[in-house]
């Protein structure tokens, strides 16, 4: 049985239809993505999972409760992270944990010994009784991550949760994350970083404009939506547009971008050749993989981000 | 899929039992806070009482008390100005300090995440409110006392009626609050509370005003605390004491109901 149904799931501000009727499952134990660029609807739709946003239409149920009717009993068994971290800064780093526990009606017996578990979690035992606003950004979500398992949740919502990190304070997170994968937590991930929905992710949903666009796993959206590899040429800026009409029939599809040409094809290394051998010589040229953002490419005509 | 079973609970949307965690928050903080910010609140009152009372007390001498026997000015302004404090402190916690936490500490947020509800959050920050409210009344009153202007044992019931007069004060200011979309707005509503404050028979007594401007004063709530207060200080009770306490129940009544319906739009936004 799944435990997230969403059903034609809508909000709407004044004329703008941020989250367009869309609708998901998610199974227990799964870790799924919604991936898409700012604006698309993403935290919206999270919002309304935990009952915290009033949804103008459609149907939500977690663990088979709708939270706009039941709220606290089904945000009793989530864990949340929001976009933006909203640590308590009158606490001190230990007393957030502490008083979010007290926040689910935990005893403070349990909590105690819960907060020191949670603080070297985050990394952050030696931080205990500092401030929050001394902390920098990594560990500010660190803690805030730490503090979304203090209730020991089934299902975790982590609504763009490595935004604004280093490249090394996101592998520390995702490795936090993938742990909790391990135990069995429902993870429900937004990004608009599709190396993240890659990573994390064992299924996802592309949204745009508040309508969902493609679903699968990773691989399989990268099938359908896309080819095995990809050619990424360099002409210079003002060059590229010229160059396409001497290219455009070497893979199966064509992609200009302001500063570089992509060229969809099964086999890179071949186009590539087939380039240079009709005398065009790109100041760099790259065969990689297919990821994600050339599903999301494909689907919208745009770029995850702007 | 399971079936949703609704309603079971009228208040299961709003309310998750636990307000109590919401006031242990409160009070953690209290006891962390920069003492000055809370001193504050207590000496604003005291200030005017000390600036007015002993100052143009000189100049005005004795006024009419609500018995018609004489008073000093002092012993006029005191009980108005308790009245004042108690309406500004809770309409500052039930406004600015609402939408602060909501908008900018993201504080509500935080707490709503959980499995408290918007009820919950609502009715600790109330009691907090409260309980600020009551400590800067007792320490009016001491001031009140060692000034020699507590003149009836009745003036103990100052303290309970300062909380009536903040409980309505700020269950109609949160529901405000509900409306309101930023900072600006919220002007406005000093833009009330000030004229309510100098024209409230606080400083000098209503009958200076023409007839019409005295029912329309009248209508005013700061008005029916102050007179309260004033009947009490004194011991001097009547139906009309009554009936100045009658306005607080019904507007307290009146603004938690509206503040109950407006929760949604407050907090879940
Ligand atoms: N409180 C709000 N009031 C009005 N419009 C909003 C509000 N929150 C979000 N929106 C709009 O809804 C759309 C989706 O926003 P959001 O869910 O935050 O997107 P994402 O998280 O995918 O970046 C955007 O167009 C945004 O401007
Ligand atoms: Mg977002």
């Amino acid at each position: 049985m799944p435990v997230i149904v969403a059903r034609d799931l809508t909000k709407v501000y004044g004329d703008n239809r941020a989250v367009d009727g869309i609708d998901f499952e998610i199974a227990r134990g799964e870790s799924f993505g919604l991936l898409g660029p700012n604006g698309a609807g993403k935290s919206t739709t999270m919002r309304m999972i935990g009952g915290t946003l009033q949804r103008t239409g459609g149907s939500m149920l977690v663990a088979g409760l709708d939270p706009a009717e039941r709220g606290p009993e089904v945000r009793a068994h989530l864990g949340v992270v929001p976009q933006q971290d909203n640590l308590d800064e009158e606490l001190s780093v230990r007393d957030n944990l502490i008083m979010y526990g007290r926040y689910f009606g935990l005893p403070y017996s349990y909590l105690r010994a819960k907060a020191d578990e949670l603080l070297e979690f985050a990394q952050l035992t030696d931080r205990g009784k500092a401030k929050v606003g001394s902390l920098s950004g990594g560990m500010k979500r660190r803690l805030t991550i730490a503090r979304s398992l203090v209730n020991e949740p089934k299902v975790l919502l982590l609504d763009e949760p490595t935004t604004g990190l280093d490249p090394q304070a996101r592998h520390v997170l995702w490795d936090r994350l993938f742990r909790l994968k391990e135990v069995g937590v429902t993870l429900v991930v937004t990004t608009h970083f599709m190396d993240e929905a890659e990573q994390l992710c064992d299924r996802l949903v592309v949204i745009d404009r508040g309508r969902i666009m493609a679903e699968g796993t990773p691989r399989q959206l990268i099938r359908q939506h896309s080819t095995r590899e990809v050619l990424e040429l360099r002409f210079g800026a003002d060059r590229n547009a010229a160059v396409v009409a001497q290219v455009e029939d070497i893979g199966s599809r064509i992609e200009v971008l302001p500063d570089r040409v992509l060229i969809y094809t099964d086999d890179g290394e071949g186009a590539l050749e087939a380039v240079t051998t009709r005398g065009l010589s790109p100041v760099t040229s790259l065969v990689r993989r297919s990821s994600l953002e050339d599903v999301f490419l494909r689907l919208t005509g745009r770029s995850l981000i702007d | 899929m399971a079936e949703v079973t609704r309603g079971a609970e009228p208040f299961a949307a709003l309310y998750g039992r636990n307000a109590r965690a919401v006031i242990e928050r409160g009070f953690k903080v209290i006891r962390h806070q920069n003492w000055a910010v809370m001193v504050s609140g207590f000496f604003e009152p005291v200030f005017y009482l000390l600036a007015m009372g002993l100052g143009l007390g000189g100049l005005v001498g004795d006024v009419t008390g609500p018995d018609g026997q004489p008073i000093s000015y002092a012993a006029f302004i005191a009980p108005a100005l308790l009245a004042t404090s108690a309406m500004n402190g809770a309409i500052y916690d039930s406004t600015w300090n609402v939408f602060f936490k909501l908008r900018f500490a993201r504080l509500y947020q935080a707490m709503l995440q959980t499995s408290l509800g918007p009820m919950d959050v609502a009715l600790g920050e109330i009691f907090m409110a409260l309980f600020r409210g009551f400590l800067y009344a007792v320490g009016f009153m001491v001031v009140m006392l060692v000034m020699g202007l507590v003149v009836s044992p009745w003036a103990v019931l100052m303290i309970p009626v300062a909380l009536l007069i903040a409980v309505g004060f700020a269950s109609v200011g949160m529901a405000v609050t509900s409306y309101l979309k930023s900072f600006q707005q919220m002007d406005v509503v000093q833009v009330v509370m000030l004229p309510m404050f100098l024209f409230s028979a606080t400083l000098f007594p209503i009958d200076v005003f023409p007839t019409a401007i005295q029912w329309f004063v009248q209508a005013m709530p700061l008005w029916h605390g102050v007179e309260l207060m004033r009947d009490l200080a004194v011991g001097h009770l009547d139906v009309a004491t009554a009936g100045h306490a009658l306005y607080f129940v019904v507007m307290s009544v009146l603004g938690v109901w509206f503040t109950a319906s407006r929760l949604r739009a407050l907090f879940l936004r």
